[in-house]
């Protein structure tokens, strides 16, 4: 949550500077969630609803996937870091929204949730939402995208889509096709 | 006194923001140690004094000292520990201002309660009259002024040591090293006309503003000698009432306001 020192970012056309009512299409989860220590996972998940207040049915999917009911006893501050990955993506998905930002979503999830966000990442996907999804973990993710950026030290090195990037380098695998440009830039 | 800053449009989700922080501080142990030490004090401060005038400078005492002192730790310690609350709202369509403003006005009106259920209820049983009421404003007042320098000093660094350490040499200075820089320069300055000047010096604490206006309203003011006069001259008056309280107010407002500025451009 930084005000930028310089730019903007536009959101249906308008600057999302000094803008917050655009964050209702918008699920995010962060990489590390972090929630208010003494609330219940229910407490927290009532708490959003509240404040989003949308009319719109609600997507459970995760809910009920993750059994976040069994859990919503359960304080924030006794969780794992799985099971806080899994209410931040419980969340993010939960009002439908247009756009989802996922930090690192698969970190710290055990495999068979990881399986089970991968498949609500596609089903998503073929909705037509725009997903953005920050990873280092290639391999995760040869099923789920359409296009790569790759950034390092806070530049861009290139913009493609999967298909170019596997064609320009004759690789399957996105992590072997990105580790080829690596060797190629250090060697030149 | 509160609702003049929530002005908004969409009122309902501020609302909302306000409800949740309250029951949640309702629920805190401090604050309701707080409210059952300030009944103890003053219903025992009352019971024991056989008139009331002693029973109310007890109480004065109580609302110069340990409702300051509170409310800026508790305010201050509160802030720190909502961080997370903060930023989950921030990911949220909720307005930068408004998350700010919610918390204020949560923490301040749980304040404001606790004081008015342990001080507030004795107050009006044993002195029901325009003193007891007008020690009840003003202990709502110091009650929200301090919780307002707390937000001032909570966002002027994020490490929450120096924060509570910001919250209490503010705590420090008012109740105590204000005082006795005041009583320094009366003494130096004993041979010059400075009646005039310690008038305007008061409302550089919002403590002795209230003490002033209180001991002004007790017989005791009759023993302050010419600057006593000077004082019941220039507060005693209904335009000096006015112009005291209205100094409160700022006292609470620009704190909060410089802290809501700051906020808004907080990278968190």
């Amino acid at each position: 949550m930084v005000i930028p020192d310089s730019g903007s970012i536009d959101f249906d056309g308008k600057s999302v500077l000094r803008e917050f009512q655009y964050r209702d299409r918008i699920g995010y989860m962060p990489q590390i969630g972090r929630y208010p220590d003494n609330m219940s996972i229910g407490q927290v998940i009532e708490m959003i609803k509240e404040i989003r207040q949308t009319d719109e049915t609600l997507d459970e999917d995760l809910y009920k996937a993750f059994k976040i009911d069994e859990l919503s006893d359960k304080k924030m501050r006794t969780l794992s870091g799985g099971t806080t990955q899994k209410v931040s993506a419980t969340l993010a998905f939960m009002f439908n929204p247009d756009v989802l930002i996922l930090d690192e979503p698969t970190a710290g999830l055990d495999p068979l949730a990881s399986e089970i966000l991968k498949e609500k990442i596609i089903r998503e996907k073929e909705k037509g939402k725009l997903i953005l999804i920050t990873s280092h973990l290639l391999s995760e993710l040869d099923d789920l995208i359409t296009q790569i950026i790759f950034m390092q030290d806070g530049m861009v090195h290139f913009h493609k889509t999967v298909e170019q990037l596997k064609e320009e380098t004759g690789e399957q695998k996105i992590s072997k096709a990105i580790a080829q440009i690596l060797k190629k830039n250090q060697n030149a | 006194m509160i609702i003049c800053i929530i002005r908004g449009q969409k009122r309902t989700e501020m609302n909302k923001i306000i409800k949740i922080i309250f029951s949640d501080i309702l629920k805190n142990k401090i604050v309701i140690a707080y409210t059952l030490m300030l009944a103890v004090l003053s219903w025992s401060s009352f019971a024991l004094e056989d008139n009331s005038a002693k029973g109310l400078l007890t109480i004065l005492n109580v609302i110069l000292f340990t409702v300051p002192l509170v409310s800026v730790l508790f305010t201050t310690i509160h802030i720190y520990n909502s961080s997370e609350f903060i930023e989950l709202l921030l990911s949220q369509p909720v307005k930068r201002k408004k998350i700010w403003t919610g918390l204020f006005t949560g923490l301040s009106l749980s304040l404001v309660i606790a004081f008015l259920l342990g001080s507030g209820i004795p107050l009006l049983i044993y002195s029901p009259d325009s003193l007891g009421l007008m020690m009840i404003v003003v202990g709502c007042l110091i009650s929200i002024i301090f919780a307002s320098l707390a937000f001032l000093s909570s966002i002027l660094t994020r490490d929450k040591t120096k924060g509570i350490g910001i919250s209490i040499m503010i705590w420090l200075y008012f109740a105590l090293i204000f005082d006795g820089i005041v009583l320094f320069l009366l003494f130096q300055l004993s041979d010059y006309p400075i009646e005039n000047a310690m008038v305007g010096i008061t409302a550089l604490s919002p403590i002795d503003l209230a003490r002033i206006q209180i001991l002004l309203h007790l017989d005791v003011s009759a023993m302050m000698g010419y600057t006593g006069a000077i004082f019941r001259n220039t507060f005693g008056t209904t335009l000096g009432l006015v112009v005291s309280f209205v100094l409160l107010y700022v006292w609470f407002i620009v704190p909060f306001w410089i802290s809501l500025k700051k906020f808004g451009k907080k990278d968190l």
